[in-house]
Order: C-alpha cells, then sequence, then structure tokens
C-alpha cells in the first residue's frame, strides 16, 4: 500500500500578505529550520521582472507557530544573503537555499544563479555561514563551494545539506545536457550527491543517484532525503525534458529508498501524493520537502508554475514505511 | 647572458591559417618531437550569429631549428564544447605536457555572460595520434571557479617535476565595474596547484605567488615554467586592468620569476627585458610567452603587438 498524505492547502506565498518589493511572489523550495517553539522556513522569490521580463531570485524566510503551522508569526524583513558581485557565480539569484544547524551556528547551501549568452542560465552552489537561530548569514567566499568538473559541466543547484552518521551528505542536482526544445534550450538535470568531513571541502561521488523513468531528457530536482524507521527515504521532483510549463508534462513528486546512501530504490507509485483536481497545485506539484515533527511527518511542497503562489502543506496518514514494508 | 631574438617567426600576414581562421595566432605553446617542435597557437574565426571572435586551436611544425615550417593541422585539433559548456566559445590558450608516455593538453574554455563579457575554466585533453588531435575528459573542466577563486580560472600550463604534477593557473579576483569609457575590466593572478594524476588538483584558494609590480589591480597572465641550469623558470605577461588594448604604457609587457623549490618564486623581470626598435611587430606590447628548453638552451616564444593578431616570435638565450 502506497503512502498517503492529506493536503492541508497553500500554506505561504507573498501574494497572502504585505511584502516588500523584493518578495512580490514565488515562495520556492520551502527548507524547514526547527527553533522549537517556532518552525523557520526558508524559501526563494523573486520581485517582479524587469524590463527584458528577466528575474532574479533571493532566500527568505517566513516564522510559523511550531503548533499551528497556519500562524504565521514573521516574514524576515531583508533576504538572508544580498547578490553576489559583479561578473560572480550569484550575481542574480540565490536560490535554493537549505539550512543545517552546525556546532554553535547554522550553515546554509544555496544555488548561485548566473546568466549567460548562449544559455539562459548557469548554477553553481555556494555557502555562507550564519547564526545559532538562522537569521544573518555572511558567505564564506566570493566563488562557489561546488563547481563544475568533467561529467557535471553546468547547472549545480538544489543543494539539500544533511548530516547522517558523523558525516555531512551534500544531495544536489548537475546538469547533464541542453537540449532545443522551440528552438529555446531547456536543461536536462540529474540527481548527485557529495560527501564531505567537514561541510567545506567535497568529495563527489559522481553517479546519478536516481534512474530516469520517462526518458533520458528526464529532469530531477529537490533530492530530499529523511532517515527514519530503519531507512533513507527521497523525495524529489521530475518532469520531462520538453514542454515541462504545463499539466501534462509538469513535475510530479517521485519517491526513492536506500540503506546506505549510495544504492537507491526508486518507486514513484509508492509516494502517495500528485496534483489535485483543483487549486494552487492541480498543474504541477514539486519540491518536496518532508519532516519530523511533534511525531508527525510533514510534506512541504510547491505547486502549479513552480511556487508562483507559494508552497502546500502536507501530513502523513500513517507510518512512512518503503514500499517493502507496506 | 643575452637573448638572441630571431624575430617574428610566424606572421599571420604572410601564411594562410589552417581551418579557415582568419588572423590571430595567440601563445604559442611547444610539444617538442624527435625531429620538429609543434607549435600550438589560438586562431580566430568570426561568429556567424554576432560577429563575435572563436578561438580554435591549430598548430605549425617547425625543424629544431626553427629555419623552416614543416606544415600545419589539417583537420580540428580540438572540438569547442556543446551548448552550455565552459569552452563552448572558444579555447585560448591550450598549453602540452608530455607525462609518463601520454600527451595531453590543458586548455583554456570561454564562455560568454551576460553582465560581464566571458568566464573560463581550465578543461583537459589527451592525444592519442602523436599529438595531432585531441580528446577531451568530459563535457565540463578539471579546474574551475571555487570559494577563494571566484572567477576566470584559466591559462592552465602543467609540468610534472619530481613526481609531482604541477599547475600553474590564473585565477579572477574581481571586475572591476564598467565606466564611461570601458566595459568591466578583470583583474587576476597567478596561482599553483599540485596533483597526484594530472587530473585531481589541490588549490591553493586564492593565494597569488607572484607579488604585483604595479599595484593591486595588475593583471597576470599566462605563466609558463621551464626547468634550465639548475632553476625553475617562469615567464608571464602583465599589464594594467584599464585602458590596455591601444596604450602602449598600459599594455602587456613580459614579467619573469625563478625558483629553487617550486614553492618560493622571486620576481625579476630585468631577465625577459628583450631589446627592440620602435617599429618592430613587438614594440608596443609583448604578451603570451611560453619557455622551453631545446638543444640545452632555453627558447622563449611570445606574442606582440595587437595581443597576438601578428603571430609570434622567437628568442634564445645565449650563455
Amino acid at each position: 500500500m502506497a503512502l498517503k498524505w492529506i493536503k492541508k492547502g497553500l500554506l505561504f506565498g507573498p501574494q497572502m500578505h504585505q511584502t516588500p518589493d523584493w518578495m512580490d511572489q514565488f515562495a520556492q523550495a520551502p527548507c524547514v529550520l526547527d527553533l522549537g517553539d517556532v518552525l523557520r522556513v526558508y524559501f526563494s522569490c523573486r520581485p517582479k521582472p524587469d524590463q527584458k521580463g528577466q528575474y532574479v531570485s533571493y532566500t527568505a524566510f517566513v516564522d510559523l507557530n511550531a503548533n499551528d503551522f497556519n500562524q504565521i508569526l514573521r516574514i524576515s524583513d531583508e533576504p538572508i544573503l544580498p547578490l553576489g558581485e559583479l561578473g560572480t557565480f550569484d550575481e542574480f539569484g540565490v536560490y535554493p537555499t537549505s539550512v543545517i544547524g552546525h556546532q554553535d551556528g547554522t550553515l546554509a547551501y544555496f544555488g548561485g544563479w548566473t546568466r549567460c549568452e548562449s544559455v539562459p542560465f548557469n548554477v553553481a552552489i555556494g555557502i555562507a555561514k550564519g547564526d545559532k537561530h538562522g537569521e544573518n548569514f555572511t558567505r564564506l567566499g566570493n566563488g562557489p563551494i561546488l563547481s563544475y568538473t568533467p561529467d557535471e559541466p553546468f547547472i549545480l543547484s538544489g543543494p539539500k545539506i544533511r548530516k547522517f552518521n558523523e558525516q555531512f551528505q551534500l544531495f544536489y542536482i548537475a546538469g547533464r545536457k541542453w537540449i532545443r526544445v522551440n528552438d529555446k534550450p531547456e536543461p536536462v538535470y540529474k540527481i548527485r550527491l557529495a560527501l564531505s568531513n567537514d561541510g567545506l571541502n567535497w568529495t563527489k561521488v559522481n553517479t546519478d543517484l536516481i534512474p530516469s523513468m520517462i526518458n533520458e531528457n528526464e529532469a530531477q530536482a529537490s533530492p530530499d532525503v529523511i532517515f527514519h524507521n530503519g531507512y533513507y527515504h527521497m523525495f524529489f521532483c521530475y518532469r520531462h525534458g520538453d514542454n515541462y510549463r504545463g499539466k501534462e508534462k509538469g513535475y510530479r513528486i517521485g519517491y526513492a529508498w536506500s540503506q546506505d546512501l549510495m544504492q537507491w530504490h526508486r518507486n514513484d507509485d509508492h509516494v502517495g501524493i500528485t496534483i489535485s483536481e483543483q487549486g494552487f497545485d492541480d498543474q504541477m506539484i514539486s519540491y518536496p520537502h518532508v519532516f519530523l515533527h511533534n511525531n508527525k511527518l510533514h510534506m512541504f511542497y510547491l505547486g502549479n508554475d513552480v511556487g508562483r503562489m507559494g508552497f502546500g502543506w502536507a501530513e502523513l496518514e500513517g507510518e512512512l514505511v518503503i514500499p517493502e514494508q507496506s | 647572458m643575452r637573448w638572441i631574438k630571431r624575430g617574428h617567426i610566424f606572421d599571420t600576414a604572410k601564411v594562410t591559417l589552417p581551418l579557415g581562421c582568419e588572423s590571430f595566432a595567440q601563445s604559442p605553446q611547444t610539444l617538442l618531437l624527435s625531429d620538429r617542435v609543434r607549435i600550438f597557437f589560438s586562431s580566430r574565426k568570426t561568429d556567424p550569429a554576432n560577429g563575435k571572435f572563436i578561438s580554435h586551436i591549430c598548430w605549425v611544425d617547425f625543424d629544431h631549428a626553427f629555419e623552416n615550417s614543416m606544415g600545419y593541422n589539417s583537420s580540428e585539433v580540438i572540438a569547442l564544447g556543446e551548448l552550455g559548456c565552459f569552452d563552448e566559445h572558444g579555447i585560448f590558450p591550450i598549453s602540452i605536457t608530455q607525462a609518463d608516455d601520454r600527451i595531453l593538453a590543458y586548455t583554456c574554455g570561454w564562455n560568454r555572460r551576460s553582465s560581464v563579457s566571458v568566464d573560463t575554466a581550465t578543461g583537459l585533453a589527451e592525444s592519442f595520434d602523436g599529438g595531432k588531435t585531441f580528446v577531451k575528459f568530459g563535457h565540463g573542466p578539471v579546474l574551475a571557479a571555487s570559494i577563494h577563486e571566484p572567477m576566470l580560472v584559466g591559462d592552465s600550463f602543467v609540468r610534472k617535476f619530481n613526481g609531482t604534477w604541477h599547475m600553474w593557473y590564473i585565477f579572477g579576483q574581481r571586475w572591476l565595474p564598467a565606466t564611461e569609457h570601458e566595459p568591466p575590466a578583470r583583474v587576476y593572478k597567478i596561482a599553483q596547484a599540485h596533483s597526484a594524476d594530472g587530473i585531481n588538483w589541490n588549490k591553493n584558494e586564492g593565494v597569488a605567488i607572484i607579488p604585483d609590480l604595479l599595484h593591486a589591480n595588475e593583471c597576470q597572465a599566462l605563466p609558463s615554467v621551464a626547468y634550465h641550469n639548475g632553476k625553475y623558470h617562469m615567464v608571464f605577461c602583465f599589464r594594467e586592468a584599464t585602458d590596455f588594448r591601444t596604450n602602449p604604457a598600459r599594455g602587456y609587457r613580459l614579467g619573469y620569476a625563478w625558483s629553487i623549490d617550486l614553492n618560493h618564486w622571486h620576481r625579476d623581470d630585468s631577465f625577459v627585458s628583450l631589446e627592440s626598435t620602435d617599429d618592430d611587430w613587438d614594440a608596443n606590447m609583448r604578451c603570451y610567452p611560453h619557455f622551453f628548453v631545446l638543444n640545452g638552451k632555453l627558447h622563449l616564444l611570445y606574442n606582440g603587438n595587437q595581443f597576438g593578431k601578428l603571430g609570434f616570435g622567437l628568442a634564445i638565450l645565449e650563455e
């Protein structure tokens, strides 16, 4: 029997509140930092596009009442980081961001966006250090902490930082190729993993963790891993390589499990959540983040237009188990 | 001890460049073969899409005395990168390393950006036909931007000395904002990395190894190192960050440093102060130098005026 997620609706989006200009719309790639009575949720948002229709992204946070997620306590009044300097990897966006507690403070790993000539953009992964509550962050350098290598030539993005067994794991995506669709370049990317003892020096595992199900042009994102009941569970999203900005070929959430973080068994039928009949997530569903809180498993995720309206919330009914156990 | 100038041995105005290239023979770098010296260089074609230049790698063979040219590449030496890759918009320069009976090439791949003109990274390729053509290791670079080397990693030059692979290369420190007269201008410095296999490299993260002669915005490029008479000799070029294209007082000139241990470098530009006359091909600019030892003598290849548009020249050290 597949998992069963009970949808609780759209939880937060800039349109639902009075927000500053730099937070005009979108609340993408939610990531939770548990502060006890407060659940701090990082997300990425955008001001209105410029005259050429181009966006930049900032990362911000919203504080939820830990006992009532629908109660918004605070929205950050500044982005957690400014954009990068002229010609640096993150000059045009800080998105997505993943935060983890470390020693007396926090570490944030983020996708930094630059703009290119032949393709619209490129992304590499940066790092910033934050205070205990994850409020103020400073970059550790002007360049990326994870960059391009022979088998990962572009688009290193979607970082998800974890620490299992006294080792840091960075789940992320790496670009495989740019394909031309209707004369426009569109990126194909796959889920990857790097390992580190200190969070700074990373060794890439250099392999695709999750086999592609649609075809070789399937793009995979948001590799969100949680350890529960003796297994590693990964919730991620995937889409078609072409014409993916609509319902038919747009993002869906997938599932895989592992015992050792290296060998993953994909089983999307088990995931137990998909698009709704109607509502903010009736075209696509993506960028899952799963976390345990008050003995319940929760998922924050994006709906149509990859989070233009914000992120939604679902709660797991029953246990988080692998397909063989159910 | 003095440099004997052999002059403008490769003049682009007097030859037909391979691959339909229109002009330029930049950054001459050698592969020493038993009966010839193969000199690789970057030449240019115009991108039909937008009129911008794209650099392609070519080579020309000379005899060991550099008296006769013995032919060119007749086909593509190394492919440019695919859509969105680091070397999509040109390879300049290429540097050949012979070690462990292999012929490797370290490339500087160019990709165009929107807020600044370009970024670069170092790629790796290998030849399986004696140095005529090269096959790339993957679609991405072996050395790229990192936390304290945020941009413009390139100009890699690699030698294996005493069992360790050493790389000298450049990294960008920053882009200076555009002015009324010029687009954004880059500032880059020479650094070094080491490796056990020539593929996986350890950087020192933002450590510039050559002190500035001008000031903090001095731009240093194209380090090239040779071992000769008990010392490691490095030649490179340097310039002001702005107004360097047409103002000879601010353009590229040659720099030099020496080392005994490959860790400490002593800058002494007087070592490469070649004579010149006012109307020479290299009177206004000298750049993209290359050191190599042949017949027991230290040889210097370099470009002259207009960043090598006219080709390259040779000088030989007489001791």
